[in-house]
């Protein structure tokens, strides 16, 4: 029974990487008042540019370098048109997630003949499970061995910096100076340009940091858990990362615990299939899949204490009236 | 910088032609980037969708399915909404055409059948619109993040469903029996059989599509709720001190958009397939936003943008087989283009056409 709590929590983290990824980048975003729905086409954006530069030079750090690229240029389109051009940033978001959906799986087409898949990688071209020191040896000590040795130890970088990320987001939003204006901007764009500092520069920078982290979650998916880009691999991921922020109500600390939960479904119902509860039967596998996502409008609706979203969120920003 | 300034050929056509034909460059960029002429590519897909019977049938077929979802996205603009959940409406409006059509199909002829599979399937794409219409109206919950959960949930009901309940005994497919004759809507090749459609499945609902944007006209422009819809669109805030219940414009609107988004079922089930299947959407709720911006929330904008995309499906596998380097995902990066640069940056040549518009309309102030 521990053994397979042990093995679930263990793809609990594998699965909640991406989405943790991803939902910092959207938190980002968001906290500045760029609503960003396109978090699914960046990610998928930035998972086939790793697979493919990681896949051609074999070094999955060029890898990780270009999904990063590619996911920080979808979201300087994204500042473009809703920043810049004060366009409709749902709009804006949705192209971005047609134009990566289809270009991924044209380019990938046209590039490696593979149905718009990347080959499978070379051996360099992965992130590769680090093994933490002693892992091997305590493993057989009990509650200790397995929780250190599977939990703990034997996760890709990507992993680590995932969680990283969540404290380094804390002190960033909340404790620098940019964390306060960038905030600032997201509640009260008028105020942060009366006191003279950049409203388009600010969040710029926050569409920065989101494509940056989205790149981190793109290529998460097709360089260190899967060994090349498959076509539409992100398969809503995004989506469900932005489920997560949501039910984190925009904070970093519960964005893990959003993403850690949702990974944790995801988990079970793999598990779970095709095996009977006492009881209960055989829980549909569907149900699972879908829980995120009504747990969400369960939130939205107010029954889980209230998601407030930063006030100016989607609201593009005009500095004077013409 | 509002539409105002402009004449309004350049406010309704001007522009959008020039966000369209950037839309239209970039995609032909892309082309070039993958190694293909451009012009043959669009020589290709335009022969492909309107040079022979079957082609425009096709086109007719796919344009169908826009009508329904770009209407629902754009009553829903109307009113301020955004309705991105066109994809599970339209989902689950399929179980009521089904349903309709599997009760009926044994007993009587499609067109007893029609009433109740419209029906139907306007009930249950409403129906999956509610609750985020309610949730926004009444618990300020965003309409757009609760369309996008409701699309992931309708997905995996209708997995759930297809699979284990609506399945037919015995088989290994996710899907419901084939309809018999009463549960078929006529193809419109065997109603006009001198237009040659021949086996494109644009059937009678196309009809029904036309019906609707009559209807959409009528209830925006000519009643008492399109008023309701279209001034709590413009200004909430004006609208309900006006008297105007925010509760009943924005559960209403989003019954009629769901409602509207659901009948696309219409089309692809009992039109075409014949039996409720998994994943008979496939993105036609969402490409209902592009039309929608295309078209400027006007039926008759609409209908002419569903064209357009019914074009780009057809004309897209014509192109997919002509030249198999450009794959059909290259019909969603159009798609991708054209919402960018008609929705997203419908502004960006704003500011420059109001400067070249500026000193012809200042002489003409001057004459006069």
């Amino acid at each position: 029974m521990f053994e397979v709590l042990i093995l679930t929590l263990d793809s609990t983290v594998r699965l909640s990487t991406p989405l943790l990824l991803a939902c910092l980048a959207g938190l980002y975003s968001e906290r500045s008042g760029v609503v960003d729905i396109g978090l699914e086409g960046k990610m998928l954006g930035a998972a086939f540019g790793a697979g493919a530069v990681a896949y051609i030079t074999a070094n999955a750090w060029l890898g990780l370098m270009a999904g990063i690229a590619v996911s920080v240029a979808l979201g300087l389109l994204h500042g473009f048109a809703s920043i810049s051009n004060r366009g409709n940033q749902i709009v804006s978001g949705v192209a971005i997630n047609f134009l990566a959906a289809g270009l991924t799986a044209l380019l990938g087409q046209t590039w490696f003949q593979q149905g718009g898949r990347t080959p499978s990688l070379p051996d360099g071209g992965r992130f590769r499970d680090i093994v933490w020191p002693f892992a091997e040896q305590i493993r057989e000590v009990p509650f200790i061995g397995p929780l250190y040795g599977e939990l703990i130890s034997g996760h890709n970088i990507l992993v680590y910096a995932a969680f990283l990320a969540v404290p380094l987001t804390w002190w960033v939003l909340f404790r620098s100076r940019f964390g306060l204006r960038l905030r600032a901007v997201g509640e009260s764009p008028a105020a942060v340009d009366t006191a003279g500092i950049s409203v388009t520069w600010l969040r710029y920078r926050a569409v920065i940091a989101c494509g940056i982290l989205c790149g981190f979650a793109g290529a998460y998916l097709s360089i260190a858990q899967g060994s090349g880009f498959g076509v539409n691999m992100t398969a809503g991921k995004g989506f469900i990362a932005l489920a997560a922020l949501i039910f984190a109500k925009w904070r970093p600390a519960s964005a893990m615990f959003a993403c850690l939960l949702f990974g944790f479904l995801d988990a079970v119902s793999i598990r779970m299939q095709g095996q009977e509860l006492p009881g209960i039967g055989e829980i549909p596998v569907q149900f699972f899949q879908a829980l995120p996502y009504i747990l969400t409008v369960i939130l939205l609706a107010g029954f889980i204490g209230k998601a407030i979203p930063p006030k100016a969120a989607g609201i593009p920003y005009l500095k004077e009236r013409s | 910088m509002n539409s105002g300034q402009l004449p309004r050929w350049v406010d309704f056509g001007l522009i959008p032609f020039l966000n369209l034909a950037a839309a239209f460059l970039v995609s032909g960029l892309v082309v070039v980037l993958i190694g293909e002429n451009p012009l043959e590519a669009v020589k290709i897909l335009v022969w492909g969708s309107l040079g022979y019977g079957e082609g425009i049938g096709f086109t007719l077929f796919y344009a169908t399915n826009f009508i329904f979802t770009g209407l629902a996205v754009a009553v829903a603009f109307h009113a301020g909404l955004f309705n991105i959940g066109g994809e599970g409406q339209a989902y689950i409006g399929g179980l009521g055409v089904a349903f309709a059509c599997l009760a009926l199909d044994h007993y009587v002829p499609w067109y007893v059948t029609l009433p109740f599979a419209i029906l139907g399937s306007a009930l249950m794409g409403a129906a999956w619109a509610l609750i985020p219409g309610w949730l926004q109206a009444t618990r300020g919950s965003h309409v757009v993040i609760t369309t996008i959960m409701f699309n992931f949930i309708a997905s995996s009901l209708m997995v759930y469903l297809l699979n284990n309940i609506l399945k037919k005994p015995g088989s290994m497919q996710s899907e419901t029996r084939t309809f018999e004759e009463g549960g078929r809507l006529p193809f419109l090749n065997d109603i006009f059989p001198s237009f040659g459609f021949g086996y494109a499945p644009v059937n009678l609902s196309l009809f029904v599509a036309l019906g609707a944007c009559v209807l959409v006209w009528l209830l925006i422009w000519r009643t008492k709720l399109g008023f309701e819809i279209r001034s709590f669109g413009a200004n909430a805030t004006a609208a309900v001190y006006a008297g105007i219940s925010p509760v009943k414009t924005i559960v209403v609107t989003m019954l009629i958009s769901g409602g509207l988004a659901g009948m696309m079922a219409i089309n692809e089930i009992m039109g075409s397939q014949h039996r409720l299947l998994i994943d008979f959407v496939t993105g036609y709720g969402f490409v209902g936003i592009a039309v929608a911006l295309m078209g400027r929330a006007h039926p008759v904008g609409i209908v002419l943008a569903s064209v357009l995309f019914g074009m780009l499906y057809q004309g897209g596998a014509e192109l997919s087989f002509e030249m198999p380097s450009i794959t059909r995902d290259m019909i969603i990066v159009i798609q991708g283009l054209v919402i960018l640069f008609a929705g997203a940056l419908e502004h960006m040549f704003r500011p420059t056409i109001v400067r070249l518009f500026t000193p012809s309309r200042a002489l003409k102030a001057k004459e006069a």
